[in-house]
């Protein structure tokens, strides 16, 4: 256990020693979108009834961030270890791929956690929003950060310079979060791209999280948590894969 | 006695390159035992196999008895290796660094170990630096400090003095030899074959994947016979009737390699009939490096590259 706490220590270790640039910078980048949205499209935009947009925008952006940065944690740690060489000593310990991997993906969990709860206490100060169900808001914020987590030690396994890096976090991780319903119900689109919104999973992470708030989302948050659930298992029994065979790091 | 360190019918493939083909190896424990060859031999190979950096493709390594694949948690904990890199984590300070690597051992409270480790390698001025701050000589002893610090039987070092002052190169031998004194076991990888005359008892030269010479050291040296000789020559031409008996040239200097004393006398003859004038001769034992040179079956040492497999 000693060897498994060692590693989640310094992966937590890591970021918080440039805390500025991963949990402030986050914050301040949400609370951007969140001004210009809400002064822009406030009086325009209603997504449930009786809820202003800024209001219902608000969960969406946590999430948002959340994810975001579980992802960057685990991918950049990753990929900056390869290639500057020391992941070699993480390598030559006794650890198992599956202490490598929950360390990774609990500390991707910690950081966007710790990024959310930020940028909701900001929020808070400015935007009346309320917490209809606190469970519902933590299992979500969890799970979507696990799953995140696992993704980012996944592109950072198979990334072998900064630009693959950026490749995955541009043309998969950015889309499925910007088309999930961060700023939008999906209830408002087009029957065609609504029906594949449903095969994004980040959609329900972030709806089953809208929940927790407004006890409204587009589907019922248990069905979505199951959704998240699997596709959780699904990535992280592909990453155990990577990581007992060695695949890229253990070559 | 459990071998420290045992090889057997190790293959290692990179696509079409054969990397290591077919080595078999025992090292006792407590042995101070050095791996040679050129570049490319696949030194650095064999002992990533053995730290579990690399997978073979076929063949068995264990580590005090440990399977390198099967048991690797047991014979990761035997076994300390500076690899060759000058790799470190710019996170993190010099404490920091060997309390995070001892954790990952399972060894919580260490501190009197890393600090004895710390004063050993003077390292203790710069304990609380950021890793990033130190020169290239402090970040290879925190190195050799990380690979020390769950106290293991067998340490490996890979190429451990490229690149090093003197001054750090002798500390460095010294303290390692205090090591292999108090019963670890070495393993080291060096370019500088007197180094390893020095320092080792036994040596295994490799070339191409395969392993040409395993023996102890005055064993290989007393295995060649005759002598060398060392000349400098005014005009700085060897010649032709001398250039089959060259084993090679150092500046201005030509080293022959005779089977026998008595060739001397060919040797002077042909100098005589050429119309050399020697400056400066020199005869000499056969050291290590006559020893590697032979072996190796080069004039000049190639760069050797693994060879495809076709």
């Amino acid at each position: 256990m000693t060897g498994f706490l060692t590693l989640l220590y310094k992966e937590l270790l890591r970021f918080w020693k440039v805390g500025f640039q991963t949990v402030f910078a986050p914050m301040v980048s949400t609370l951007l979108y969140l001004m210009i949205f809400s002064h822009v499209l406030d009086a325009h935009v209603q997504a449930y009834p009786g809820v202003a947009y800024t209001v219902f925008m608000i969960p969406g952006l946590i999430m948002m961030a959340v994810l975001q940065n579980a992802f960057a944690n685990s991918s950049s740690s990753l990929i900056q270890s390869k290639i500057t060489g020391n992941l070699v000593f993480v390598l030559l310990s006794p650890l198992s791929y599956q202490e490598i991997f929950f360390a990774y993906v609990l500390a991707s969990v910690v950081r966007g956690l710790a990024v959310g709860l930020g940028v909701y206490l900001i929020t808070y100060g400015f935007f009346d929003v309320s917490l209809s169900s606190f469970p519902w808001i933590f299992i979500f914020a969890l799970m979507g950060s696990a799953l995140l987590g696992a993704l980012g030690l996944i592109a950072g396994i198979w990334a072998e310079k900064f630009d693959h890096l950026a490749t995955f976090q541009n043309f998969i991780i950015l889309p499925l979060t910007f088309l999930s319903g961060v700023f939008y119900s999906i209830h408002s689109l087009p029957p065609f791209w609504r029906g594949l919104s449903h095969l994004n999973p980040f959609f329900y992470i972030i709806d089953g999280f809208r929940y927790g708030f407004f006890s409204t989302s587009d589907i019922s948050p248990y069905i979505s948590l199951g959704i998240v659930a699997m596709c959780f298992l699904a990535v992280s029994w592909l990453t155990l894969q990577m990581l007992s065979t060695g695949y890229k790091i253990r070559q | 006695m459990i071998p420290a360190i045992e090889v057997k019918q190790m293959h290692k493939c990179f696509g079409k390159l054969q990397a290591l083909a077919g080595i078999d190896l025992e090292i006792k424990t407590g042995e101070f035992f050095a791996l040679l060859g050129p570049n490319g031999a696949g030194k650095t190979t064999l002992i990533n196999i053995i730290a579990g950096l690399t997978r073979a493709t076929s063949g068995s390594a264990r580590v005090m008895g440990y399977d390198v694949v099967a048991d690797y948690r047991e014979a990761r904990r035997m076994l300390g290796v500076v690899p060759q890199e000058l790799v470190f984590d710019p996170f993190f300070t010099v404490r920091e660094t060997l309390a995070i690597q001892s954790g990952y051992y399972g060894l919580k409270n260490n501190k009197s170990w890393i600090d004895e480790i710390i004063h050993h390698l003077d390292l203790a001025d710069k304990a609380d630096a950021n890793m990033r701050t130190l020169s290239g000589g402090m970040k290879r002893r925190v190195l050799v400090a990380q690979a020390l610090v769950h106290k293991p039987p067998v340490i490996v070092l890979d190429e451990p003095t490229a690149g090093v002052d003197v001054e750090l190169r002798q500390g460095l031998w010294r303290f390692i030899r205090e090591l292999n004194r108090d019963g670890h076991t070495i393993v080291l990888t060096t370019h500088y074959l007197d180094e390893a005359e020095a320092l080792c008892s036994r040596v295994a030269m490799l070339k191409q994947g395969n392993i040409v010479a395993l023996d102890s050291i005055r064993n290989l040296i007393s295995g060649i016979s005759g002598c060398s000789v060392r000349l400098r020559l005014s005009p700085d031409t060897l010649p032709p009737a001398l250039q089959p008996l060259m084993s090679r040239c150092e500046a201005e200097y030509y080293i022959l390699a005779l089977d026998e004393y008595s060739q001397l006398e060919q040797v002077m003859a042909a100098l005589r009939t050429a119309g050399s004038q020697v400056l400066e001769m020199q005869v000499f034992q056969p050291d290590l490096e006559e020893v590697f040179v032979k072996i190796m079956g080069d004039v000049e040492i190639r760069e050797a590259v693994a060879v495809p497999i076709t």
